[in-house]
């Protein structure tokens, strides 16, 4: 080996006699020191070879290596045959509260057509009303691949006396160039809270916007198919487009042929270096309403019916942004999160007094009807520990321009402006379980300052949930 | 002028034959090795860094849009990545790389896992129950990952199939040198009792002969708090430990504090490629690993 570097050094000074060039000289060098490291590696390799060649001839195995310790072939852990094999994915959210807050008979925004309760079970209180102790439903969900083409899941929520079906859908797996498509009953993609079951809320409840847009159960959910697509970029953007059931609050279930809602959304995101990342989104949801009930107060006082039919649509934009030192949110890390509504809707107002009261609307009038109301909410939840974080809510929604026509001068129109600020600490001990403390100023009940406190527990047993943005 | 043609057109291809396989590898370690063995042939995103913790990711927007692009999925598997990886695939729209396809591979499925769980119960914490998955740092693994890698890539670029396998060939006569030579300087590491943060380094206790004895954290992903470091402490009273180790990832707040308590030095290892400036690729991570191994003991 030497004298064959010895050699090239000889050669290489030949050349240089003849074209003393800096350039050519460099590239001598390095030629010769890769046929050197080459040289070397080769004969590294050869040794070890021989080491082992001998070690394998040496007699009756000599000191064979632990098991354990040789990383040889995989070793196939006992071959399942039973069918359990092919069970789904089974994981539980077990989630309940301790609440405090005034007693309201009717609890609602004020200013906002009611979007009728969730109530699990006939003459129960509304969850959003209970106080003291309670559970709220229980979530039970099943996931699994189908087959090579397709996954489905399903999330049941369990309560006394009855299991609803909150989604149940399929995915595609295989459909190539970006292109997503599910179909069932899914939460839609509008927003960026909506498609979050309650126990991955960072608050105890939902924000007044969610509850204003689709009632207390807060989230929009349908019937029906999604396409999504997905750019192939480097930054993020994400199209989709939705038809469905739109049985739902704001719309209702009109048994027809055809889709009775259509939703749109996109969205763009990305990161900015390693400790930022962000998505911002713009969604679109259209849907129709016959004979939506809500109750009003006349101008009296007295309790009225109101029935809607018309057109309902919304806007949503929404902008998450978080911060991870290193992009390790292990340790610490912020999330912010803000989305803005404005809804529109025109069509009719039928005014009743389906309780014989006396009210304003004996004779049963209809008068057209239109609205144009928004509002807002932003969140920072910062965590400073493994275990602890704490966050901040401020949300405000407008009642905007209600314009009820003849009707205008026999219901009490309330202006108003809905406001809550909410605080909360929450405790995890492992990523599954989760205790929180959380205090609300809700003033969205005009001339009611509720202050609310809640202690709330999430824990989730099973599957290993999924890490969403 | 047409030679200046016939050129620009040689630049062009050149130019898109850099990228012949898109690779997105979920670490460091995997994507630096899709690196050695695919060389200007492969374009390689890098999921994580070295100071990110890999169970604790999300599905970020960013890695959705390179999940869409990408031809060739690098994982760990093993469950490492199951909080965020499923849910990218799914969303990704892209079927090449769905778990199953060729376009999907999975490191840990090619070697001999340590640990694996006879019962599992989160009651011990953030158990995997196909075992432990930091499988990396054994370089017998590398070299094995390295060798199904090489054909997984040839497979799927079969114009550039010699190319990988004339890159894996080098690569495994330079790592079987480097692994010669840290077998030999890693000999003062047999039978050292260390203490680690959480089990990120089994395979490389095992490689060396060092014994584990105790780990920080009281069950896998659950933080330490005082109490429970005072209670090791006292245990390691009778047979104290050379070492307290853990990786760039993890706090340095509970070795620290047991190092100062206890004066047994805490070493920080760069545990995968970039963790320290040292570690800027495979053999720079085991070079560096063993030096600060080696440092730790005297």
């Amino acid at each position: 080996m030497h004298k064959q570097f010895a050699a090239a050094a000889m050669l290489a000074a030949a050349f240089g006699a003849q074209a003393a060039d800096d350039t050519d000289l460099a590239a001598i060098r390095a030629q010769i020191a890769d046929m050197k490291q080459s040289y070397e590696q080769r004969i590294a390799a050869l040794e070890q070879k021989l080491a082992q060649a001998e070690a394998q001839s040496g007699a009756v195995a000599p000191a064979a290596p632990p098991a354990d310790n040789s990383p040889a072939s995989p070793s196939p852990r006992s071959a399942a045959t039973s069918a359990s094999a092919f069970n789904p994915e089974v994981s539980l959210i077990v989630q309940g509260q301790y609440r405090q807050m005034k007693s309201v008979a009717e609890r609602g925004i004020t200013g906002f057509f009611p979007a009728g309760g969730h109530a699990h079970g006939d003459g129960a209180i509304e969850g959003i009303n209970k106080r003291g102790f309670s559970v709220d439903h229980t979530e039970l969900v099943f996931a699994a691949n189908v087959d090579p083409n397709w996954r489905a899941q399903a999330i049941l929520g369990l309560a006394d006396g009855e299991v609803e079906v909150e989604e149940a859908w399929f995915q595609s797996l295989g459909l190539g160039n970006g292109l997503g498509l599910k179909g069932g009953r899914f939460f839609s993609g509008i927003g960026y809270l909506n498609e979050q079951h309650p126990h991955a809320w960072d608050f105890a409840d939902a924000p007044l916007m969610y509850q204003a847009l689709f009632g207390t159960h807060a989230n929009y959910g349908q019937d029906g198919v999604q396409l999504k697509w997905l750019a192939p970029t480097d930054l993020f953007v994400e199209i989709g487009a939705e038809l469905g059931r739109g049985a739902n609050f704001p719309g209702t279930d009109r048994n027809g042929n055809g889709a009775g809602a259509v939703a749109a959304f996109a969205h763009v995101g990305g990161d900015v270096g390693i400790a930022h990342s962000w998505r911002a989104g713009l969604s679109y949801l259209r849907t129709r309403a016959s004979e939506r009930e809500g109750h009003f107060e006349d101008v009296g006082g007295l309790e009225a019916q109101g029935l809607f039919t018309g057109r309902s649509s919304t806007w949503i934009a929404d902008f998450v942004w978080k911060w991870a030192p290193n992009g390790n949110p292990q340790q610490r890390n912020f999330k912010f999160q803000g989305e803005y509504f404005q809804r529109r809707e025109t069509g009719n107002l039928s005014c009743l007094d389906e309780e014989a009261v006396g009210n304003a609307c004996a004779a049963e009038p209809t008068a057209a009807y239109r609205t144009r109301q928004s509002g807002w909410y932003a969140q920072g939840v910062y965590q400073f520990t493994p275990n602890w974080r704490a966050g901040l809510r401020y949300e405000q929604l407008d009642s905007g321009t209600r314009d009820f026509g003849a009707i205008g001068s026999l219901l009490a129109v309330d202006s108003y402006r809905p406001k809550k600020a909410t605080a909360m600490v929450d405790y995890n001990w492992s990523e599954f379980s989760r205790m929180r403390l959380q205090f609300a100023q809700d003033k969205s009940m005009q001339g009611v300052t509720d202050n609310q406190w809640t202690l709330q527990y999430i824990m989730s047993l099973g599957a290993h949930g999924a890490h969403r943005f | 002028m047409k030679k200046f043609i016939f050129g620009a057109f040689l630049a062009l291809t050149v130019a898109f034959a850099h990228a012949d396989l898109k690779v997105f590898a979920t670490v460091p370690e995997w994507g630096a090795l899709a690196k050695e063995i695919g060389g200007d042939k492969v374009r390689v995103y890098t999921a994580t860094n070295a100071f990110q913790d890999p169970h604790r990711i999300e599905a970020k927007p960013s890695l959705l849009a390179q999940a869409r692009q990408a031809n060739l999925l690098v994982a760990v598997g093993a469950d490492l990545e199951v909080g965020w990886l499923p849910l990218v695939l799914r969303d990704s729209g892209n079927p090449a790389i769905q778990a199953g396809r060729p376009g999907y591979f999975e490191a840990a499925s090619v070697v001999n896992r340590l640990d694996v769980p006879t019962s599992v119960d989160r009651a011990h914490g953030d158990v995997h129950p196909a075992g432990n998955p930091h499988i990396h740092l054994d370089p017998r693994n590398v070299l094995k990952v390295g060798e199904a890698l090489a054909k997984r890539m040839a497979e799927l670029d079969a114009p550039n199939a010699a190319t990988y396998q004339a890159g894996f060939t080098a690569f495994a006569g330079k790592w079987q040198a480097a692994m010669g030579r840290w077998e030999k300087t890693a000999a003062p590491l047999k039978g050292v009792p260390v203490v680690v943060h959480h089990q990120s380094f089994v395979y490389l206790t095992r490689w060396l002969g060092m014994s584990e004895v105790a780990a920080l954290e009281p069950k896998p992903g659950i933080e330490p708090t005082s109490s429970q470091l005072n209670a090791l402490l006292a245990r390691q009273q009778t047979t104290p430990p050379r070492m307290i180790l853990r990786t760039a990832y993890q706090p340095e707040g509970p070795s620290q504090w047991l190092a100062g308590k206890s004066g047994i030095p805490a070493v920080l290892l760069p545990y995968t490629v970039g963790g320290t400036p040292e570690a800027g690729d495979l053999v720079g991570l085991f070079d560096d690993t063993l030096n600060r191994l080696l440092k730790g003991l005297r």
